[in-house]
């Protein structure tokens, strides 16, 4: 082994460990930055380890390729916080795209060289279609997110038939080439496939299993790396393809426990459609109360609970809410912030936005603990949820949320919802808080109506 | 391949997801939309493999794959960084309020 060779392998094993400590320190927000500065470390000298390689000869186009790289990835880093689960999406797709073109690049030069082993082509295999899939189903997933395509889910029968059986074909003509690496035709057919199953798998979702998909798509796009690692006998890629993997992985499994499904009823079970036929009720008596009435409950109540949602997201509504938690906490309430872990359209999403509207931290509580003082809560503030605080999940057995864990908004003393109107949410189901006693709802923008709240707190507040 | 290399690798798959579920359990809830915008950008290490196909330059074809893939790892590894950082620096504790 070459000196170089020493030194690109010992780079690889710098940034291994630098990937780790990256990800021990966002365990806490105190070390969390100090995480991005490890992981940009650990990426440059494995890059600086790669460039090394002796088998690279020319670097013209590598510096062409990482400028373009830089200048895509400035704008898209400054995107406004609403948008981050489209760019999510669009990276994971990105990173797919990357995997796909390195397995079809290798295949070929492996078989042109005669280096195409049987291991070697088993990793492409499962490379390529990872890589393909990931690109196409995180771009359609991108296009639902940014609400270019319809975000309710786009069923038809024998979808899941048809969509399985391109997989199946897929997987069975990579399984071929282990046999006979020499059938080329095959690989544009797999590549072919694995494109259009990316995009039918996405097909059925809709907007509220998107927390979930988004951490799927998250794991493929890792594991592809992975398999990436194994073609090219490489550690540092298996390593940090893992670790990427495995938290995608944990991220769908905290979703899906969230909204008490399971992996394969959310990928095949079109969450949305039975709702459509289940909806349809009889309309109950809602009692509708203005922006001063809000402010009168809100200022009365020793203790205030708010319940973000996907609508807060939407309407752009963080500042606002923050502002009448800054005007209630003035006045000696206690304010908390209740954060179902499915609430909005990726994981921590509500998070991000009210950190950004510089609501401190620790007043944003997980739904376990927040539920435990509901019912010692004066008035919970609903902006733009819906499905997370129903409580037909607890006790109608005939819901199709029947068993997902909510945040009991029902149970304190009252409940302030605010809604663009009556239709029901994205999962269309009726949501029986907005009819119970204790419910005054308030209806219109979010940013807008909270606004009024807040004008009437502050106007309350100089007098 | 030696058979070694194959095992090896496959250690090195093992013992890394292990360590992954054990240290991103312990990532706060409130971090996970910046978790899955770090892991992204250190899953760009795709870059490697891309830089490689990019340099070797064994053919055109190959090297218009593998320049496309280095534009779009890179992509990932600077927005990824960037934008977690940003989000990063929004969380802030209660402050004792004047």
């Amino acid at each position: 082994m070459s000196l170089a060779e020493h030194l690109t392998q010992a780079s690889y094993l710098g940034a291994a460990a630098l990937f780790i400590l990256s990800l021990r320190w966002l365990s806490d927000p105190k070390t969390a930055r100090r995480g991005v500065l490890a992981g940009v470390g650990g990426m440059a000298l494995a890059m600086i380890g790669t460039l090394l390689h002796p088998e690279i000869v020319n670097y013209t186009w590598i510096v062409v390729a990482i400028v373009v790289g830089t200048m895509i990835g400035i704008p898209l880093s400054k995107v406004p916080l609403t948008a981050v689960p489209q760019r999510t999406a669009l990276s994971h797709a990105f990173g797919g795209l990357a995997a796909g073109l390195v397995g079809t690049a290798k295949y070929f030069l492996w078989l042109h060289d005669g280096e195409l082993t049987t291991f070697r082509m088993g990793a492409i295999g499962i490379e390529v279609i990872l890589g393909y899939l990931t690109f196409t189903g995180s771009l359609m997933a991108a296009g639902k997110l940014q609400e270019i395509i319809p975000t309710r889910p786009m069923t038809y029968r024998g979808q899941n038939v048809v969509n399985l059986g391109l997989l199946a074909v897929a997987a069975g003509a990579a399984l071929l080439l282990l046999f006979r690496p020499d059938i080329w035709q095959l690989f544009p057919v797999i590549i072919v496939l694995s494109l259009a199953f990316g995009v039918l798998m996405i097909m059925p979702i809709g907007g509220a299993d998107m927390p979930t998909v988004i951490s799927l798509l998250n794991a493929y796009a890792g594991l592809a790396a992975v398999a990436m690692g194994f073609a090219l006998e490489n550690k540092v890629l298996i390593t940090a393809g893992a670790l990427d993997g495995s938290s995608g992985l944990i991220l769908s499994i905290i979703m899906c426990r969230a909204m008490n499904r399971s992996f394969t009823n959310v990928l095949f079970g079109a969450f949305g459609q039975v709702q459509a036929t289940a909806a349809g009720a009889e309309a109950k008596s809602v009692k509708s109360g203005t922006p001063r009435d809000a402010a009168d409950l809100l200022e009365n109540a020793a203790r205030v609970v708010i319940v973000p949602g996907y609508g807060m997201a939407v309407a752009q509504a963080q500042h606002r809410v923050r502002e009448i938690y800054d005007q209630l906490t003035k006045r000696g309430i206690d304010v908390k912030f209740a954060i179902h872990p499915v609430a909005g359209r990726m994981p921590g999403h509500m998070n991000v936005l009210l950190a950004e509207a510089e609501v401190p931290y620790d007043a944003l509580i997980e739904m376990d603990e927040i539920n435990r003082d509901l019912p010692q809560t004066d008035v919970v503030l609903v902006v733009g949820a819906n499905d997370v605080v129903n409580p037909a999940a607890r006790h109608d057995t005939g819901s199709p949320i029947y068993g997902m864990p909510i945040i009991d908004a029902d149970r304190a003393k009252f409940v302030i919802a605010n809604k663009r109107s009556m239709n029901p949410g994205f999962a269309g189901i009726e949501n029986e808080l907005y009819s119970a006693d204790n419910t005054l709802m308030l209806f219109g923008d979010a940013k807008a109506v909270l606004g009024e709240v807040v004008k009437a707190l502050a106007g309350d507040a100089t007098h | 391949m030696p058979v070694l290399d194959l095992w090896s690798m496959a250690f090195v798959f093992l013992l890394a997801t292990f360590v992954g579920f054990q240290v991103i359990q312990n990532v706060s809830r409130l971090l996970h939309t910046p978790l899955m915008s770090l892991t992204n950008a250190i899953s760009a290490i795709a870059v490697v493999g891309s830089i490689i196909i990019a340099g070797e330059q064994k053919s055109t074809f190959s090297l218009i794959l593998g320049t496309v893939a280095v534009a779009a790892s890179v992509t990932n590894i600077v927005s990824g960084f960037l934008i977690t950082d940003r989000m990063l620096k929004m969380f802030r504790e209660r402050k004792p309020r004047s």
